[in-house]
């Protein structure tokens, strides 16, 4: 025990084998995993308590978000975890070729989210779109029409099967009945306060509300053509004609102030709890920028991890016998994909 | 089998001197060394938060300025608590006894991952400087747990600070990591779970607590950063924020913390009383897994910090909750006390600093009851009552531990005795000292002196004076101690293998250690079995003759798995 003759140099000097050294890393990599998993919980705690605190923020807020980037982003990340997972084991098998190959794809997919993700990022900076004090009041933006218009037509698209990813937070439904139940109004050209008013009283009947609200919705959705010039367009900038076709589809009259409108700026006064325009947007934004900032990083740490297990691999560093960092970079970067699965429905999909 | 000691070896190398140079240190990757130089680093943090609390104290002699203003008076009282809590009490165990001891006690050759171990020394460095370029930038003062809206609006250096102390708690994740993986994966055969000294015990429930508290910590100070650079809003009302949420994020690391902070130093003690007083520790199972069971409650009573801000329901929860934890630490001390009965109690300093730790922590914990009972508390929160219970707990407790650990483990790091009659009178200094420093704010609490005042009314300031005077006892003490340890480093006699007769596996290597800590794995025998050891009068030494009972089992205790070890 005491002859270190026989290590092989990849084995430390205060193990005695190699599967003892395998082990303590993966152990150590959970443990880490389990603090990172803690790290976000922080944040994950004061999305649902704003979220159960001002319902109506979120609702109307991620309507701001594009569902179809943040869409192709998750899957940008499935599959470069598929990639991971692949080289790991293509490691282990002592591959180094096919193991470095589909190293690089994963990092490849690395770089193509957060692409996209500067993307999105630039759209909320121009529009002030932002946290806390950096927060533009939308009503004196030019662009938001266009863009929002588009946003709604996916909107359309995707609220019908929404409501399998719909939480059940208690404060959520009640914001969602308030929504419907504005959906309901705009079509009865009532004022929005009104209605959201109504909505919220009548919070228990948020069933029968969003009832109608999908059949506003699924209008949108039969319009399919607009769809695609929608999405097509909101990985640029957004065009105002793309809104001005969206917009009629999901029934809405420009400066309609029902809440998916909020946007059309002829409207929404500084409406404090009418329905259209909820204060305190940027509490929206400010978790949004924290969650998928720090994300972010997490996954440029994940690609920093992968870079340098691609040179080793290349160094030839690993063989079949040992191919341990391969291993733990892997688990540490499906951690990064499994965060952005559940920011993803969280953030983008809300109904 | 390996009984020999290595007297005959005097020449050879050990950990200190087997590499030779700054560099070799700075790089080093034995957890001997860096837990000396963590061992250096925080006695630093100690100096300076001592140095403060001082002042502090010394300002607070008289009403109304006695030598600095109310100003700089918060900023003392705010940088004294920060850098004792995170600079000194959360790595001083784990990350300066607990590096040194841990793989040694273990019978392993070092921890799981000797890199992340020097990164988390290096990371604490980098916290340090964090902390200390904002004392001289611009000190916060906003109290040491950074309460919103305070921090938020202060022009002091709140970021600077908040983001020493993130570090620092990245710092602390990777020790409590590292030992949670050394402990399950690390145990030489033979080295069972229930063969672990309390002393591994403790230091793996502080790990877990480090592990899974920390990050928490981490998100909280993020977020605060962010509140503070970027506006976010997060904690601010008048943005639809909510400040009392950073005190529920703040104290579920922070109430862990104090576990942080204790359970190692109930590891020492357990240590301390069973060796001193050369008596198998009673009721070893159920200390180690009140350990355990303290990590577990630690999570769920952080809302006792709330009590006037939450509703009568959650307020009674928490106070249940909270006094159950005096369950597991009175099993402790209970478990201590009947270790003692009977025993050969040896009066030296290691021994009287465990002693003192029952005494004093017992009032801290004692006291603990006032504040978690909802009425009592009404009256006495944010009193001298809490600074009183706060200091009986962290320094009667921890930090006597922390002291009567390096006593205990000297000879063993640094292959030195230190000067015992020295060490008795400044631990009796230290403990007057502490007492009447802290006592007299129990009574100050109970008569209504707030916390963190800056000026106070006549009555007050005979007992202000006393607690004064206490503080400056227990610093002659403290600066008695430094010079006696320091002494010892090149005059002391030197320390033979187990001077102690201890039973535990960091005795059976020299003093210092050799660079890989034992020349052949030792045997685990149950740890507090001192029949494993013979004093050889000649030497002073307490030579391993090797376990003479049988277990429980009719197999002679020590002797599993000897196989695997040649
Ligand atoms: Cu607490």
């Amino acid at each position: 025990m005491s002859d270190h003759s026989d290590h092989p140099s990849y084995l430390g000097h205060h193990y005695d084998t190699v599967e003892q050294q395998f082990d303590s890393g993966k152990l150590g990599m959970w443990l880490f995993l389990a603090t990172e998993i803690l790290l976000f919980a922080g944040l994950f705690c004061a999305y649902a308590i704003y979220r159960k605190n001002h319902p109506e923020v979120f609702i109307y807020a991620h309507q701001f978000l594009d569902k179809n980037l943040g869409g192709i982003n998750t899957l940008v990340l499935i599959t470069s975890s598929f990639t991971m997972a692949m080289a790991v084991r293509m490691a282990q098998l002592g591959k180094k070729q096919a193991t470095a190959g589909l190293l690089a794809l994963t990092l490849l997919g690395g770089v193509g989210f957060l692409g996209i993700k500067a993307v999105e990022y630039e759209h909320k900076w121009k529009h002030g779109l932002l946290w806390g004090t950096k927060y533009r009041d939308q009503d004196a933006e030019h662009g938001t029409p266009g863009e929002h218009g588009g946003e709604h037509g996916t909107e359309g698209e995707t609220a019908p099967g929404e409501h399998s990813l719909r939480l059940s937070l208690p404060g959520v439904e009640i914001a969602h009945a308030a929504e419907d139940a504005g959906h309901g109004a705009a079509g009865n050209e009532a004022t929005s306060g009104e209605a959201a008013a109504n909505g919220t009283e009548h919070a228990a009947d948020g069933t029968e509300h969003s009832a109608s609200g999908d059949a506003t919705m699924s209008e949108g959705a039969a319009a399919e053509g607009a769809q695609m010039d929608a999405s097509a367009d909101e990985s640029g900038e957004p065009a105002p004609i793309v809104g001005g076709e969206a917009m009629p589809h999901s029934g809405l009259a420009k400066g309609a102030s029902q809440p998916q409108g909020m946007a059309a700026p002829a409207e929404a006064g500084e409406g404090h709890g009418t329905g259209h325009k909820p204060s305190n947007v940027h509490i929206f934004f400010g978790i949004y920028f924290l969650m998928t900032g720090l994300h972010g990083l997490h996954v440029i740490a994940g690609m920093g991890a992968i870079s340098w297990v691609l040179i080793r691999t290349l160094r030839g560093d690993f063989s079949a016998e040992y191919s341990t960092p391969v291993d733990l970079v892997g688990l540490y970067w499906h951690l990064v994909d499994l965060v952005w699965i559940y920011l993803f429905p969280l953030l983008y999909l809300i109904h | 089998m390996t009984t020999t000691t290595y007297d005959g070896h005097a020449e050879e190398k050990n950990y200190l001197n087997a590499k030779p140079g700054i560099w070799s240190w700075l790089t080093t990757l034995d957890h001997k060394r860096i837990g000396v130089m963590y061992l250096i680093s925080i006695l630093f943090a100690f100096f300076l938060g001592g140095m403060l609390a001082l002042l502090v104290r010394t300002e607070l002699l008289t009403p109304g300025k006695t030598i600095v203003d109310a100003d700089t008076y918060n900023q003392l009282f705010t940088l004294h608590g920060a850098i004792m809590i995170f600079l000194f009490i959360i790595p001083g165990i784990p990350a300066a006894i607990g590096n040194f001891v841990l793989p040694l006690m273990l019978g392993a050759k070092d921890v799981a991952f000797p890199r992340l171990n020097l990164l988390s020394w290096y990371l604490w460095i980098t916290g340090a400087v964090f902390a200390i370029v904002s004392m001289v930038v611009g000190a916060v003062d906003t109290g040491w747990t950074f309460y919103t809206p305070y921090s938020t609006q202060t022009s002091t250096q709140v970021i600077n600070m908040t983001m020493g102390v993130f570090i620092l708690g990245f710092s602390s994740i990777f020790t409590g990591l590292n030992f949670v993986v050394t402990i399950h994966k690390l145990r030489p055969a033979g080295m069972t779970w229930w063969r672990m000294p309390l002393m591994l015990w403790g230091l793996y429930a502080t790990a877990i607590i480090q592990v899974l508290a920390t990050p928490v910590l981490g998100i909280t100070l993020l977020l605060l950063v962010a509140e503070r650079a970027l506006g976010v809003g997060i904690f601010d009302p008048s943005l639809g924020g909510d400040p009392l949420l950073y005190q529920h994020f703040f104290w579920f690391y922070s109430h862990p913390a104090v576990y942080i902070m204790i359970l190692p130093a109930m590891g020492v003690i357990s240590e301390l009383i069973s060796v001193h007083s050369r008596k198998t520790i009673f009721g070893y199972h159920a200390i180690a897994l009140s350990s355990v069971a303290i990590a577990a409650f630690s999570f769920i009573v952080w809302g006792h910090h709330m009590f006037t801000a939450m509703s009568p329901m959650g307020n009674m929860i928490f106070s249940a909750l909270t006094f159950s934890v005096s369950i597991p630490s009175a099993v402790k001390t209970f478990n201590w006390l009947a270790t003692l009965y009977r025993g050969h109690i040896r009066l030296n300093a290691p021994m009287l600093y465990a002693l003192a730790f029952i005494f004093l922590f017992g009032i801290g914990g004692l006291t603990g009851l006032f504040l978690g009972a909802l009425a009592t508390d009404i009256h006495l929160h944010d009193t001298y009552f809490i600074v009183a219970h706060f200091h009986y707990v962290m320094f009667g407790g921890t930090v006597i531990a922390f002291l009567g650990g390096i006593h205990h483990w000297w000879p063993k790091m640094f292959g030195r005795m230190y000067n015992e009659n020295l060490a008795r009178i400044a631990c009796l200094l230290i403990f007057l000292g502490f007492n009447f420093t802290f006592f007299t704010q129990f009574i100050l609490g109970t008569m209504g002196m707030p916390r963190r005042y800056y000026d106070y009314i006549d009555t007050f300031a005979t007992l202000h004076q006393f607690s004064t005077m206490g503080s400056y006892i227990m610093a002659v003490g403290f600066f008695l101690t430094a010079g006696y340890l320091i002494h010892s480093l090149v005059a002391g006699e030197r320390a033979v293998e187990n001077p102690w007769g201890a039973a535990t596996l960091e005795w059976r290597t020299a003093s210092p250690p050799i660079e890989h800590n034992f020349h052949e794995t030792p045997d685990a025998n149950y740890p507090y079995d001192y029949s494993v050891n013979r004093y050889n009068p000649e030497t002073g030494n307490y030579d391993y003759i090797g376990p003479s009972r049988v277990d429980d089992h009719g197999h002679a205790v020590g002797f599993h798995g000897a196989e695997s070890t040649t």
